[in-house]
Formats: C-alpha cells, structure tokens, sequence
C-alpha cells in the first residue's frame, strides 16, 4: 500500500484496507486533511474545515472498527455541502445570509451518515442558495476545477465535486435541484447521482424548491456511489414527500454487463451549441454499452425537452421566493438596521442576498404575481405533466435513456457571468429529471482537450438499480474513473 | 417585451427586497431576456392537461400525533439577531 497516496483511495478499496488493519482511520484523515492543506489555497472546496472534529471521529471510527462493529462508511472522510444542516458546525449555503448560522440539529442524512460512522472533514463550498452551475455565485469566492485550475468546477454542488477529484475528500453529498449534482461531477470527472424524487429524505436540507430539490452522492465510483446511497436513502417521517419504500442493497446492482438491457438515446440532447468533441465521446461510450450487450435504439424522440428550460425558470424561482421568503432578519441570519420593520427587513433581503439569487426571487415573484399566475406559473405546472408523460411512455419501451451530463467541457472562469440565459442553458441536459422527478447519474465517459466528459443515464422513478448496473457495466468496460487531476 | 422600472419595482415591493438604482436597470434587462425566451411555452398545448406540484402523486401525508422532545430555547435562540427574555425581539410593526 502506497501511504502518500491514501487521499486518492475509494470507498470499496479503503474499506478493505481498514477492516484488514493496514491502515487506520486517524492515518486516513491525517493524510487527507495534509491533502486539503496542500492544495485547498488553490482548488477552495471548503467553505469550512472541520479536521480537529475529524480526528475525534477518525480516533472513534478505530474503535469501531477494533470491535467489528463497522459499517462500509466508518471511518472514511467525507465532505458535505454547506446547505445541509450539521448540528453545531455552521451552515452558510455560501451566502451572507447564512455566514454565522450554526445549526441547533443535523440534517437527516448527516445523522444517517453520522450513524454509519463518517468522518467529516468540512462544508463544501457552492452557488449561493445553490443557483448556479459554476460555483461563482457563492458569496464567498468561487470554487476552481481541479483538471484546469482556469476553469469551474461546475455547479452549484461545485466544492462537493472539487473535492473528491482533488483528493480532499474521500465522498461527498451533493443537492441537485436542476443538475447540482450531475453536472458538477461530469465536470471534475466523477460519479454523481440524483436519487428519485422522495428517495433520500430532505430533512435539514436549506430549501431552493421543494419539488426538484435532492440529496445525493459524488464519488469516484459507481460502487462507492451505491454505498452512499445505501446509507442515506429510506423513508422519514420528518419529510412527507420522503416516499415509504424498501431500500435495496444497491451494491446487488453492480453487474458488469448489460445483456437484456434495452437502451434509448433521445435526440433533443444532442442539441444545438453542443460541442463536437462532447458528442463523439458520449458516441463512443453509446457503442461501448452495445457492446457490453444492450440493445440501443439511437431513434428516440423526446419533442417537449426543448420546453424543459423555461418550465424549470418559472417553476424554480417560484418555488425559491416562497422559500427564501423566511429570511426576515428576526430569527437567525444576516439583519440589517432599519427605520421601521418593513424597512429593515428589505434591507436585510437587499444586501444579504447575492445577485444571482437577487434574479431568481425577482423571477419567481414576477411569475406568481397578479396577471401572469395563470400565464407563467400554471403553463409551466401543465408542460411539466406533459414532460413527465414523456418519460413515462419511454420507459415502457427503454430500461434507460443515455444522454450527455452537459453540452460542453467545463469553461472558464468569467466565461458565462455576465448572461444568465447562457449560464442556465449548461443545465439544459440535467433539468428536465427534476421536472419528472426521476433519477439520474453522471459517469466519467472521457476527457476532451484534458478536460472530464460525462455521460448521463436515466430511467423511471425508482430505477436506482437500473441506473448504477448500466453505470458500473460501463465504468468496468473504461478507465476513466482510474485517472486523476494532477495538482 | 421589456419590462419597466416600475414594474421591476413592484415586484421588489412585493418580495421586500430592496433593490440599488443599478439592479433594477440590470434585472430590467436579463429578465426581459429571459421573460422572452420562456414564449415559446405559450406554444404548448395544455388543454385538459392538470398542472403537476410534484412528481410524486403523494397528498395529505399524515403521522400519529406524539409528543416529542423539542429543541432547546436557548439553541434555538442562540442564533437570534435580537432577543430578549427567552424570546425573538421583533422592530414594531405598528409605530
């Protein structure tokens, strides 16, 4: 076992290596947080470092693991994004709003995760609010991608996926509300997915939108991404949405090949503005699936994807205003002195947000305002039902569909801040599987010009199973996932 | 269509946020752009077509009403702007 090189380790493999007593989990988290004091000044994933917690819960997991009573996760460094909520380490979403928010209870998932032994290492950084795609909304500085230290990481789970290419995290938990978690780790070259719809429970997880928002893992594998989601999925009864089904054991999926496997390839996204290199590389991972032995049907027609971007913009924002309406400056956060109440309270929402989520409110109170509810709103709520018919339909011929994560490479810093619209188009290919609620993951499907591609694979509600056995087929076929950013 | 200053401060009124001189010349802008692009849904057919909240066709989720332990006041407080007595101390609404 090479000892410089612990940071770099999976899941499965540090796993084995803890339970066999060749290393410890205080060795593995000491060489992780020497990662993270390496090259965080370059690469700014976290939001917040929590190494002397770390320690404590390394020095735990040991014993733990000395009393055979270890789960596959104890003792294995993990990073989780600044928007769920950890009892006692501060919370920010990468607002000002938030900068001293510290939380008087954990999120579900981190008690999960917390259950299973984790080791956290700190807060990952993200788009205010997480509305973005590049990380640069955070209100803090922006987070870079650890393959072109000039370009971003992706967004707005952009620290979560940072860190596990650059070795500063073993795992992360990602949100993905229209792609937060899919495009991100197509970006850095990892494993990402978005769980259905009510699969991961989103108690203590800082509302965006209530109806697209979910938790999910960014690993370096598709079987570390099985065992995450083995931990944090299932039913919970402080979230009425979390749906009350058994969990399976996500690792039975893991088969590597794809016999009997009937895959569609939807044209609308390949879509216009997608660059060449990106669509030669999802090509070539199509024909490597055919020949793990699925059937691919590269026919199919998804007509109303091209209406998935507006759907998202109108309901989204929507679903942000009311949600976001809670920060008054009277019971936590950022408060700003005023004349009167009205007037400290819209001078706490004028300069605690940032102006990406400046936009988003103004968008989604002008989308529920009197005149345009019915135009705007109510339009957005009916194509929704059409785009998940859609699905629907072609889940009765197709077991997946596969689709680029992301139109493009991931681009440079600066490149896309000054025009919304284009920023919002690099989720083109990730938001229509908010709309219909169904799960999604991104796999690193090659490199382009040394920049991480991803390919997407989705399928019906509930299909996790489906999703992680093409995934892991396809990743055991490359050896994409093998390969890290050299920093 | 481009949206009017007026308008654009309707809606800040609406949201209470206050907004600078720049933004709302800005926002003018980037949603008429935005507002312009999303016509294209008043294409779609939707007759007879029910609008979806959520994905999952999930209603009135009930639990057994037990009594739980509840957080701390003073964790709950701790993170308060402004307080007083055990309690969240609010600007007056009536002057």
């Amino acid at each position: 076992m090479d000892k410089d090189k612990l940071h770099d380790l999976t899941i499965g493999r540090a796993q084995k290596l803890l339970k066999n007593r060749e290393i410890s989990s205080v060795e593995l988290t000491k060489a992780v947080l020497e990662r993270i004091s390496r090259v965080e000044n370059k690469v700014r994933s976290f939001v917040t470092v929590t190494g002397d917690s770390a320690l404590r819960r390394a020095e735990e997991a040991d014993a733990r693991i000395r009393e055979g009573d270890a789960s596959p996760l104890t003792g294995i460094p993990a990073l989780i994004k600044d928007n769920m909520c950890t009892r006692g380490i501060r919370t920010t979403c990468s607002s000002r709003m938030l900068e001293t928010f510290v939380p008087p209870y954990n999120a579900t998932v981190v008690e999960r995760l917390n259950n299973a032994g984790m080791v956290m290492v700190g807060k990952g950084n993200m788009d205010e609010f997480a509305m973005g795609s590049s990380n640069e909304h955070s209100a803090f500085f922006p987070t870079r991608n650890p393959w072109d230290l000039e370009r971003v990481p992706g967004g707005s789970s952009g620290g979560p996926a940072a860190s596990v290419a650059a070795g500063e995290a073993i795992y992360s938990l990602g949100s993905d509300t229209g792609g937060s978690i899919r495009q991100p780790a197509s970006f850095c070259g990892i494993v990402g997915m978005k769980p259905t719809y009510g699969r991961v429970s989103r108690f203590g997880l800082v509302a965006f939108a209530s109806s697209l928002d979910q938790i999910g893992p960014m690993t370096r594998d598709v079987t570390d991404c099985a065992l995450v989601l083995n931990a944090i999925a299932g039913h919970d009864s402080r979230d009425s949405t979390s749906v009350n089904m058994p969990v399976p054991d996500y690792t039975a999926s893991l088969i590597p090949d794809l016999k009997g496997i009937r895959l569609g390839v939807p044209k609308e996204y390949f879509v216009e503005g997608m660059e060449d290199k990106v669509r030669a590389a999802i090509e070539a991972a199509i024909s490597t699936l055919e020949r793990l032995g699925a059937s691919v049907d590269r026919d199919v027609s998804l007509p109303g994807t091209k209406y998935a971007l507006p759907v998202y913009y109108i309901i989204a924002p929507s679903e942000a205003m009311a949600n976001l309406a809670r920060y008054d400056g009277v019971k936590y956060g950022y408060s700003h002195e005023g004349e009167s109440m009205w007037d400290a309270m819209e001078r706490t929402r004028g300069s605690g947000f940032g102006p990406e989520v400046k936009r988003r409110i103004i968008l989604g109170t002008y989308a529920l305002s009197a005149g345009y509810y019915d135009a705007y709103y109510v339009k957005a709520q009916k194509v929704r039902t059409l785009i998940r018919r859609e699905f629907d339909e072609a889940f009765q011929r197709y077991d997946a569909l596969i689709t680029p994560t992301s139109p493009t490479i991931p681009f440079k810093i600066g490149e896309k801040t000054g025009d919304p619209l284009k920023m919002y188009l690099s989720d083109i290919c990730t938001l229509p599987v908010n709309i219909a609620g169904i799960p999604g993951i991104s796999v690193p499907a090659g490199f382009c010009d040394g920049l991480p591609v991803g390919m997407q694979v989705l399928g019906k509600p509930f299909s996790e199973e489906t999703l992680l056995r093409v995934a892991y087929a396809y990743e055991q076929a490359t050896d994409w996932h093998k390969q890290r950013a050299k920093i | 269509m481009k949206l009017s200053r007026e308008e654009v401060l309707h809606i800040s009124a609406l949201c209470r946020m206050n907004l600078s001189d720049e933004e709302i010349e800005r926002f003018r802008n980037q949603l008429s752009n935005i507002l312009d692009n999303f016509e294209t849904l008043q294409q779609v057919d939707t007759t007879n077509v029910p609008p979806t909240a959520y994905p999952m066709p999930l209603s009135n989720v009930t639990r057994d009403d037990e009594a739980l332990p509840s957080y701390r006041q003073s964790d709950i407080l701790a993170n308060a702007p402004r307080q007083e007595d055990g309690q969240f101390r609010v600007r007056a609404v009536l002057e």
